[in-house]
């Protein structure tokens, strides 16, 4: 459940002063990760959208977060997971502009353009999952 | 649910029982969550610690210092944060290892059997188990309390008038949504108490600008901009600009500035003071 070298943690996303938490410590593995200060500000940015469309969105659910590795560099990588009411359409859910709520519609859409991978999975009924990675140069 | 490897008395009991110890454990328990957690979510949580329990007491040990109580220790440390964070007290947060006595105590009692001396050992042991939540329980409040006090320090961020008819706010640390609220809301409330019609917002302490926080800014300086006053934003480092531009965000016609120093120079102009160097200044 926690790796000696505190490199993988999970938090939970139930409040508004979780989503702080969670972008303390992506930018703080980031900072491990040895992320250049734009690609660290770029990934605690695209997380922070995720924690909050989690919370809002997903009714809460919990981040998980890693450093992780290749044979030629180091990254951080992070899933938001919740059991929420899922995505119907993705398609519009990525549009620029679009919001169910009240939000400018940029999550989405915009977290993919910061990170190097992005991963969605949702199913109506039964939640969504984001994973998204950042590698160092 | 039989694991015949071992032939702890103890471990067995609990074993030759465990769903309806389990779930009388979960409903002694859920009386003291008042709604902050599921009976879903507790019921995991102790089937998982009842699981962990069972393997460390099987090993014959009794001492919840040793290896065989690691698992069992972490993650009653985790529920102890959990707790902490959730609102709970800390007896309410050890009443959910102590209930786990009463389950066992009815289940022998009923059952009429002479168990006795397995249970006074196991009464022991979840007595010290309990205490260890207390240990980690206080540990999170106090960091939480840390984060309470620097979000505070954080939540006092001034409106400052940095000239007749212009004032500016100054952002700094980790922004979220309900902070960036508050300070916009203050700053608004200066411009119409003050009768400034210049204002700049600072953004050179801010570690990173969402979509959310984005978006407070922008309705500031809409609204501003409706009470007839101008807002300039200042401040907007590379990193922040990059990522801006990254998530599609717009400014539109808002004016921002490097620095503090430039959108102060700005909003004078714009007041109608000028600044000029003096004559007989060397160049
Ligand atoms: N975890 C989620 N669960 C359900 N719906 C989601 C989730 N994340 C995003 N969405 C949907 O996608 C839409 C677009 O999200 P986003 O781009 O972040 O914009 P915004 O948060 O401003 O609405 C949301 O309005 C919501 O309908
Ligand atoms: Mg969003």
């Amino acid at each position: 459940m926690t790796s000696p070298a505190g490199e993988r943690k999970e938090l939970p996303i139930r409040r508004d002063d979780d989503v702080v938490r969670v972008r303390q410590l992506v930018r703080s593995y980031a900072q491990q990760a040895k992320l250049s200060l734009v690609d660290q500000t770029k990934l605690v940015t695209a997380t922070s959208e995720l924690a909050r469309n989690t919370l809002t969105y997903g009714g809460g659910g919990v981040a998980d977060v890693e450093i992780v590795a290749d044979t030629r560099r180091r990254g951080v990588r992070a899933s938001f997971i919740d059991e929420g009411p899922g995505i119907a359409d993705v398609e519009l859910a990525f549009t620029d502009g679009w919001t169910s709520g009240k939000g400018l519609g940029l999550g989405l859409s915009g977290a993919r353009r910061l990170v190097d991978e992005f991963n969605l999975t949702t199913e109506v009924g039964r939640g969504t999952t984001v994973t998204v990675t950042k590698w160092g140069r | 649910m039989t694991n015949p490897t071992q032939g702890d008395q103890l471990a067995d009991l609990l074993r030759g029982d465990a769903d309806e110890l389990i779930r009388r454990w979960v409903g002694l328990a859920a009386s003291s969550l008042r709604g902050r957690m599921t009976e879903a979510e507790l019921d995991r949580e102790l089937r998982e610690f009842f699981a962990v329990l069972v393997d460390a007491l099987s090993t014959g040990s009794r001492d919840i210092k040793d290896d065989a109580y690691a698992d069992a220790r972490v993650l009653l440390e985790e529920l102890s944060r959990t707790r902490a964070r959730l609102g709970f007290s800390p007896s309410e947060t050890a009443v959910g290892v102590f209930a786990l006595k009463r389950a066992v105590f009815e289940l022998i009692e009923r059952r009429g059997n002479d168990g006795f001396r397995e249970v006074i050992a196991l009464s022991s042991l979840l007595d010290d188990l309990g205490l260890w939540t207390f240990e980690f329980y206080s540990r999170t409040r106090e960091e939480i309390i840390t984060e309470q006090s620097e979000q505070l320090l954080e939540l006092t961020t001034p409106v400052v008038k940095l000239w007749d008819g212009v004032l500016a706010v100054p952002l700094v640390g980790t922004l979220d949504s309900a902070r960036t609220q508050v300070v916009m809301e203050k700053l608004l409330e200066a411009l119409v108490e003050s009768g400034a019609e210049q204002a700049i917002i600072d953004i050179t302490g801010v570690l990173a600008v969402d979509t959310q926080v984005a978006q407070h800014l922008l309705k500031t300086v809409m609204a501003a901009r409706l009470m007839g006053a101008e807002c300039t934003i200042s401040g907007i480092r590379p990193q922040i600009a990059q990522t801006i531009v990254g998530l599609g965000i717009e400014f539109g016609d808002i004016t921002t500035k490097a620095s503090l120093a430039d959108a102060l120079l700005h909003a004078l102009r714009r007041a109608g003071v000028d600044v000029v160097r003096r004559r007989n200044q060397a160049v």
